[in-house]
């Protein structure tokens, strides 16, 4: 649109602008900057340039390199059983729009918008080994107790069962969009060329809904290379650090240990995963992945 | 046969049906029952699945354990100023990427995108460094500030305001309206609901939000309900769970009785989101 004024569009976006540069480019350029030194908190002036050092020390740390098994397996898990139950889940789903259908969607949705603190101390309390009701079913059926969150075998698993009840629903139900919005024809094409049900899900709506799959499948890394709420409400990284997670380690550089610099030296390593997910979300985007 | 073996089937598919949504209810209703058990039977074996006799002081005792009418303030004013500053900020930015072309508008544009896919557990450490040095750190503007751009409202309003036809417009500019009036009497009329979804969004999000508030208190002058709720483990001991359900019932119910009421609208705006 022509104006008659040059920088009337300039003063429109000046406030979004100024919050970006101050609230996200700023503190990005300065996370860098500050993992190259070893950082005084108390007093500025006797910030030490050290180059690579905190990333160096930082690697060779066992509470580092569990830290990023630990995101690994959070990642792996959580986006594999998610993406699973929320496709199985969204096929059964989508075919029928009752008022009962969007009932069950609508329960099923409804950890999305619950805060992580309640969920996380909720499923705390059933999960306890002696008094939750976790145990009583397992009991129940005849199987033996878990120590759950108290025990390092299982405290990971744990953390992920939590983060899987949250969010399936949500990705069930943009699945779901998804599929409802596949043209009712190309169905009817493939009804009378008598194909079976499998075949249908594989050849047509599968290769149909590759968008959303793939918007699912990077959201979901993301949100997991970023986990942290429920490990510091459920376990505090425990125990013995069993639970632990690149962003629970930055945070406890910070507020336990109190070295800023190699905080940020492990947030580089975050802002590097993140990173290439987004690349990877722009170049799928631009390519409008459609397999077949 | 085939018709019985359907019957059947169908009958197999409702109870499954019953059963996702009693997974994913349970919890919820848990959660009330163990806030109204009695301190003997959130310890009990077998464990308690209706209490007794209901212990409704169970509520008042987690609310006044804490300054938890402060929490609930400062999550409300918190989530105010945000929505009332977001908006501010937010719509001028929308119709400038909207409605103008100027030099470096892709570049900025790009900043937007980038602004939304960075995680604040990237910028909160220097943000945290930037906001004691100024010495804000005894207000609640940590938690207010670094939420004024809203990236993500600034894209999904730019693309109603891009569907308004340029026409209407410049019709009313031969009216001599000016950017203000053309923005308040005609575009943000037409782009109800993704204002009111942005919203929701923003209240939902802040109202729930943990981490940021967690690294940005440092007294309980300034915390929020979440915070407030989270740490009723340490004030009350582990153990009263009875106790910590009833605060958590309290961080929960608003957003439930919002729910419960406009489920189909908040489950639509949002899926819609995730698909764009």
């Amino acid at each position: 649109m022509k104006d008659g004024k040059k920088w009337i569009p300039y003063l429109l976006v000046a406030p979004a602008m100024a919050g970006i540069a101050l609230f996200v480019i700023y503190p990005m350029v300065n996370l860098v900057y500050m993992s190259f030194f070893k950082v005084n908190q108390m007093n500025p002036d006797k910030n030490k340039f050290v180059l690579f050092d905190n990333y160096t020390k930082m690697f060779r740390t066992s509470a580092f390199q569990k830290a990023m098994v630990n995101t690994g397996y959070y990642a792996l898990f959580s986006v594999v059983i998610i993406l699973a139950l929320a496709l199985l889940l969204s096929v059964w789903l989508a075919g029928r729009r009752t008022k009962f259908h969007s009932f069950v969607q609508g329960c099923a949705f409804l950890p999305h918008v619950i805060s992580m603190v309640s969920i996380g101390l909720i499923f705390q309390q059933m999960m306890d080994p002696d008094f939750g009701i976790f145990n009583a079913i397992l009991n129940a059926l005849g199987l033996p107790a878990l120590s759950w969150l108290r025990s390092s075998d299982t405290a990971v698993g744990s953390i992920v069962f939590v983060n899987v009840w949250k969010s399936v629903g949500y990705y069930t139900l943009i699945l779901i969009a998804a599929i409802q919005s596949i043209p009712e024809s190309i169905y009817e094409a493939a009804a009378l060329d008598n194909a079976g049900k499998l075949k249908v899900f594989f050849k047509i709506t599968l290769p149909m809904i590759s968008p959303q799959i793939f918007f699912v499948l990077i959201v979901l890394s993301i949100g997991s290379f970023k986990i942290f709420d429920l490990i510091s409400i459920m376990t505090a990284g425990g125990p013995n650090n069993a639970s632990t997670s690149l962003v629970y380690y930055i945070y406890a550089n910070v507020f336990q240990d109190f070295d800023v610099g190699r905080a940020a030296a492990a947030g580089v390593v975050l802002l590097g995963l993140v990173g290439v997910m987004t690349v990877l979300y722009f170049v799928g985007l631009a390519k409008k992945v459609h397999y077949q | 046969m085939g018709e019985k073996t359907n019957r059947w089937w169908n009958y197999f598919g409702y109870a499954a049906k019953l059963l996702v949504v009693f997974i994913f209810v349970f919890p919820f209703l848990w959660m009330f029952s163990v806030s109204l058990q009695n301190n003997d039977e959130i310890t009990a074996i077998p464990i308690t699945l209706i209490p007794s006799i209901p212990q409704w002081g169970n509520y008042v005792e987690a609310f006044t354990s804490g300054p938890f009418l402060q929490y609930l303030g400062n999550s409300v004013i918190i989530i105010v100023s945000i929505i009332v500053i977001q908006m501010a900020v937010m719509i001028p930015a929308a119709y400038g990427f909207a409605k103008y072309e100027f030099k470096g508008k892709n570049f900025l544009f790009g900043l937007v995108m980038l602004a939304f896919m960075t995680p604040v557990q990237l910028t909160f450490l220097p943000i945290y460094n930037m906001m004691s040095k100024a010495g804000l750190m005894d207000t609640l503007l940590p938690q207010i500030l670094p939420s004024m751009t809203n990236a993500f409202g600034i894209f999904l309003l730019r693309q109603y305001f891009m569907q308004i036809p340029d026409e209407l417009i410049e019709s009313a500019k031969l009216d001599h309206a000016g950017s203000l009036k053309i923005i308040l009497k005609l575009m943000l009329p037409m782009s109800k609901p993704a204002l009111t979804s942005i919203i929701l969004f923003s209240f939902v999000g802040h109202w729930n939000d943990y981490f940021w508030p967690l690294v940005m208190t440092a007294s309980e002058k300034v915390r929020p309900l979440t915070i407030g709720v989270s740490m009723l483990k340490n004030t009350e001991g582990a153990s009263s769970w009875n106790l910590i359900m009833a605060g958590n019932m309290i961080l929960v119910l608003p957003i439930l009785i919002v729910y419960c009421f406009c489920s189909k609208y908040i489950v639509s705006s949002f899926t819609y989101s995730g698909i764009k």
